[in-house]
């Protein structure tokens, strides 16, 4: 046998994502702490339980370091729970606009290989869904297509734009790569679930808002960065604009706006920027360039 | 082994490489007294230097990995390749890990398996390739004419052993709670392959368990993601229910939305998956199986005879497993033939017993028992007297069973499934003719009045094979009923047999077009009182369509029991169609299928069986047998293919070999059966079927149905019936399985 491949406290077997249903989450530590030291009535006893209680302090101190213990994942769970709106007997059906469209997209792919025009089929329903794919909109997707249901399960959970489980009205999608995270994206997320009261992949109470994160979208010059997917319009009005250079103070009053209804207009969110030009107007570059130097053709 | 010093050894030797190739050569001491290195070669310069481009002609020759054989059906398209330096004549098209394979070398791999498409994703079958800059994924790599391969050396050592690594990240380590500890492909090549740590210190991950149902167990935090559990359920079980959910780290094996596998070959799985992610459920943490002692036998649940190995511990058998046959089963059998051995320690009959005057039965001596059977068998008219062979009987007991009756003066035996009027004139006209490999050349199925996925699941993978590799048409006459294939009902009786037969029919073209048309006819066309007219249609239909030819034989009956083709080769004809209404005197053999509705009330019935089944409500007089699973047994299948069965278990309570009661009987009778031993009821066996004795042989028909009469009968319009309802359940051992019974729990509730 193999001998010790993680010595660490840390590899103890969790369950990542069910934060609340894992015995050593912080929380219950906590508990199980303070049920230890209130229990000591006899000496040895109390110091076990004070060396205890120090153990569990180490043992919540490391999950102190990363309070996200379980892993960020973009996408909710792999698999689908049934609820009352989302089970494979609710019935969906594109609409009929929509149906037209379908039909146009399948027309772009061989008609042995309609199986390729997954992707815009679930990007369509999802649209036409309010930003969201019920499972009976994928199954519906893997009519269209012919393929077995599970392959188009396999697309939808791959990719993190296919939200599984409903979203608000306004999609708020914060960039978490490296870039966007030195310049302060957890910041920027923390500020918009703070202001709108919910967790990350929430709705808020009035369906308007949810937050999630998403991957890089090549925006790094502008880092950090939000993206709006508004679906408040169905696919018709869809939009999906990026903010970029924003601060926790400026996505709040994005968010307010979205709420007003205001028209915003999308790209950096700094005044003293145009696009992706250096705050404060350019500091090289700054007279006419020159010509490339060209051969003299005469000289030969 | 320090196997685990392969680590620093490697690394160290390729910086050593990189920089000065003579350091390596000149053998450091230092160096040598670190490490202890499995391959020979790294220490010795000699055989390093011939393991360069260079083959030295005098190499010794090498055994290929599992009987790994190679094929060149055309000798232009061989091309060679050179395995360490190891010169090796390959066909075109193989991959590198094939062509290392057929040099001798065996190459560590988790996704890749022979019998599913190649995925590529595992990267454990790293090997160097010359002029190639990184490693390459053997599996996944065609060879191509003059590579040469290099598989022991420091890059491809250490390419494993960081696959290793990062395979076992997020496997947690709980072999001592698996049950795959000790059979477990992860296990073993980490030993082999893998370093002695790792330098992850993260937190694993964990996911969620799957429910598949009642065979497959799931621990998918275990799963390493080779996808060869989805690539089987949709290449080979048909059943498009898993995926591959999510990516990258929280990428799973799902099926999304809650869902059991229906799939008759689903335990397969349980085979395949190289860790103990999909383990069997009835057998979880019953035995390790280094504990079992494994016996090499043959299925008895349907008429296909897979060959299996049966894993016992003392006198239990714990679980049974497939055993690899190209031409009957590949490496696969169905979830009854895997899952049905708990009913082996059910409802067994222990003792001889005697129904008393009060209905109950009391048990006996075997001398008592005996006594009062040959007693009764003497005040009977002869023709009086009938026997029944059940679907599961053996060879042997056959033979001793007709001998015995025909002594008595009677000719009234047969095996039920066969109906009582059965051809078994001509063994072309019941047996598989094609072969069930040979179903694999057929390119336009007939199946007529068939369901062989729930009749004979094996041969229904084998033509879901076809179908899937050459598009071979299959059209079906029978009940509406679920294929995993594509399939045209043609319809669902004789009518469209008929229209067929007189070329009216649109399925006809195809027919006509086939190179290899094979038609298969359901054995549960027996049954029918037009049988005669029916088979003389779909002669007619072969005739039209050119199924049988001197190099092709296509027109094939698909049989539903083991004991089918060896009773027909046997002659268990019965003398005359209606003798259960007259009979005062039944044996059953391990009869439970028979319809028992017409027999007088005064008839006496000796059961002799191994399991309390239907027909002990109805016998006088229980002889106990013994299981197939605790005798040696002859079984021909359906393609006349003859196999036995060994003994894997001791017999429960006082029961014997199903031939030696018949053996007894006859003495205390009076007429004994001159044969004592199993040499000598298989000398007999050879005077009228020698084909039972060639072990593990087809013995093809060698005449065909141009032989037969023509006939004319009116055939009757009624459509043709389903023949096995409840797949799960269909003979006494199943029947007493309590997982069988789970099983069709589910399949009755969908």
């Amino acid at each position: 046998m193999r001998t010790t491949h993680h010595a660490n406290v840390r590899s103890f077997r969790l369950s990542t994502r069910s934060g609340p249903f894992s015995l050593l989450h912080p929380q219950n530590l906590l508990h199980i702490s303070s049920s230890a030291s209130s229990s000591a009535h006899f000496p040895p006893k109390k110091m076990l339980a004070r060396l205890a209680s120090k153990r569990l302090l180490e043992i919540r101190q490391v999950f102190r370091q990363s309070p996200q213990t379980s892993r960020s994942l973009s996408t909710a769970l792999n698999y689908h729970i049934d609820s009352p709106d989302n089970n494979p007997d609710v019935p969906w059906e594109f609409s009929d606009a929509n149906k037209e469209k379908v039909k146009e997209i399948i027309s772009h792919y061989p008609s042995n290989y309609k199986q390729s025009a997954v992707i815009p089929l679930l990007d369509l329903a999802q649209q036409q869904q309010g930003g969201w794919l019920p499972v009976s909109a994928m199954n519906a997707v893997a009519k269209v297509i012919e393929v077995a249901p599970i392959r188009v399960y396999e697309v939808a959970t791959f990719y993190s734009m296919f939200n599984r489980s409903k979203v608000g009205k306004y999609h708020l999608l914060v960039c978490g790569t490296t870039p966007c995270m030195i310049r302060g994206s957890r910041e920027i997320e923390d500020a918009l679930l703070k202001h709108l009261g919910v967790k990350r992949n929430e709705v808020t109470k009035d369906g308007l808002f949810s937050v999630g994160e998403m991957e890089c979208m090549g925006c790094c010059v502008n880092a950090p960065m939000i993206t709006v997917a508004d679906y408040s319009n169905g696919s018709e009005g869809y939009t999906y604009n990026y903010y970029e250079d924003v601060t926790p103070k400026r996505v709040v009053e994005i968010v307010e706006m979205l709420r007003r209804g205001e028209k915003l207009p999308p790209g950096t969110q700094n005044p003293l920027r145009t696009k992706s030009g250096p705050e404060g107007g350019n500091t090289t570059l700054l007279s006419e360039p020159k010509p490339p130097p060209c051969r003299d053709l005469d000289a030969c | 082994m320090g196997l685990g010093l392969l680590a620093s050894r490697t690394l160290r030797t390729t910086t050593i490489l990189s920089k000065s190739p003579r350091i390596f050569a000149s053998q450091d001491p230092s160096n040598a007294l670190r490490s202890i290195v499995s391959t020979p070669e790294l220490q010795n310069p000699e055989a390093a230097a011939a393991a360069q481009p260079n083959p030295t002609p005098d190499l010794p020759p090498r055994t290929p990995v599992a009987g790994a054989r190679v094929h060149l059906p055309n000798p232009d398209d061989a091309i060679e390749v050179f395995v360490d330096g190891y010169p090796v004549k390959i066909p075109k098209g193989m991959t590198v890990l094939q062509a290392c394979e057929v040099a001798g070398v065996d190459i560590p791999r988790f996704c890749y398996h022979s019998r599913l498409s190649i995925a590529g994703n595992c990267r454990m079958c790293l090997v160097e390739v010359e002029k190639s800059p990184k490693p390459v994924a053997s599996c996944a790599m065609p060879a191509l004419p003059g590579m040469k391969i290099k598989t022991d050396t420091p890059v491809a050592k250490k390419a494993r052993e960081g696959v290793m690594e990062f395979l076992l990240m997020n496997h947690p380590l709980d072999c001592p709670i698996c049950d795959q500890g000790g059979e477990c492909d992860l296990q073993d090549q980490s030993m082999a392959f893998g370093s002695d740590r790792g330098r992850f210190t993260e937190m694993k991950r964990s996911v969620v368990d799957k429910n598949l149902g009642p065979l497959v167990k799931t621990v998918m935090t275990r799963c390493i993601q080779c996808t060869r559990c989805v690539r089987f359920a949709t290449e080979v079980a048909g059943v498009q229910d898993l995926g591959m959910l999510g990516r990258g780290s929280g990428e799973e094996i799902g099926t999304y939305v809650e869902k059991l596998m229906t799939s008759e070959l689903s335990g397969n799985v349980i085979d395949i998956c190289p860790v103990g992610a999909l383990t069997s459920k009835p057998f979880a943490f019953k035995a390790r199986n280094w504990e079992l002692k494994g016996t090499e036998s043959i299925d008895v649940t349907d008429a296909v005879g897979s060959n299996i190995r049966i894993d016992s511990r003392g006198p239990e058998v714990m679980r049974i497993l497939p055993r690899l046959n190209e031409d009957i089963n590949e490496e696969w059998i169905s979830d009854k033939t895997r899952f049905c051995y708990d009913g082996l320690k059910r409802q067994r009959l222990n003792d001889p017993m005697i129904r008393g005057p009060d209905g109950r039965f009391k048990t006996v001596s075997w001398r008592d028992a005996l006594a009062v059977v040959a007693e009764i068998a003497h005040q009977v008219k002869p023709e009086e007297i009938v026997g029944i062979a059940g679907q599961l009987s053996d060879a042997e007991s056959m033979m001793a069973l007709k001998d015995f009756l025909n002594k008595m003066g009677s000719n009234n035996v047969w095996c039920e499934g066969n109906d009582m009027h059965p051809c078994a004139d001509l063994r072309s006209g019941y047996l598989l003719n094609s072969s069930i490999g040979g179903l694999e050349k057929a390119d336009v199925f007939l199946l007529v009045g068939t369901q062989p996925r729930v009749e004979a699941a094996m041969v229904n993978a084998r033509i879901r094979k076809t179908v899937r590799a050459t598009h071979a048409k299959v059209g079906y006459i029978g009940p509406a009923t679920d294929f995993n294939y594509d399939h045209q009902h043609l319809g669902t009786g004789p009518q469209t047999l008929l229209e067929i037969a007189e070329g009216r029919h649109p399925f006809c073209s195809a027919l006509l077009n086939a190179k290899n048309p094979a038609i298969i006819v359901g054995a549960g066309l027996f049954e029918r009182k037009d049988k005669d007219a029916i088979f003389y249609a779909v002669e007619t239909i072969a005739k039209l369509g050119k199924v049988v030819r001197s190099d092709w034989n296509g027109l094939n009956v698909l049989l539903r029991n083991a004991a089918q083709a060896a009773a027909l080769d046997l002659g268990l004809v019965p003398e005359s169609g209606k003798n259960i209404e007259s009979a005062k005197f039944l044996y059953l053999m391990g009869a439970d299928d028979v319809n028992l509705d017409k027999l007088p009330d005064d008839a006496f019935v000796v059961y002799q069986g191994h399991h309390g089944d239907r027909s002990v409500y109805r016998a006088n007089v229980i002889f106990p047998a013994s299981a197939f699973s605790e005798k040696e047994g002859t079984y021909e299948n359906t393609e006349g293919c003859t196999q036995q069965t060994l003994p894997a278990v001791p017999t429960v309570g006082d029961a014997r070999d199903d031939w030696k009661i018949i053996r007894a009987l006859s003495e205390v009778a009076g007429m004994q059966l001159p044969y004592d031993t199993p040499g000598a009821i298989r000398s007999r066996i050879k005077t009228v079927a020698p084909n039972l004795l060639h072990m593990d042989e087809r013995d093809p028909a060698t005449f065909s149905a141009s032989l037969k009469p023509d006939f004319c009968q009116k055939m009757s319009l009624t459509a043709f019936g389903t023949t096995v309802e409840n797949f799960y359940m269909t003979d006494p051992i199943t029947r007493a399985s309590k997982i069988m019974a789970q099983c069709s729990a589910l399949l009755l509730k969908k």
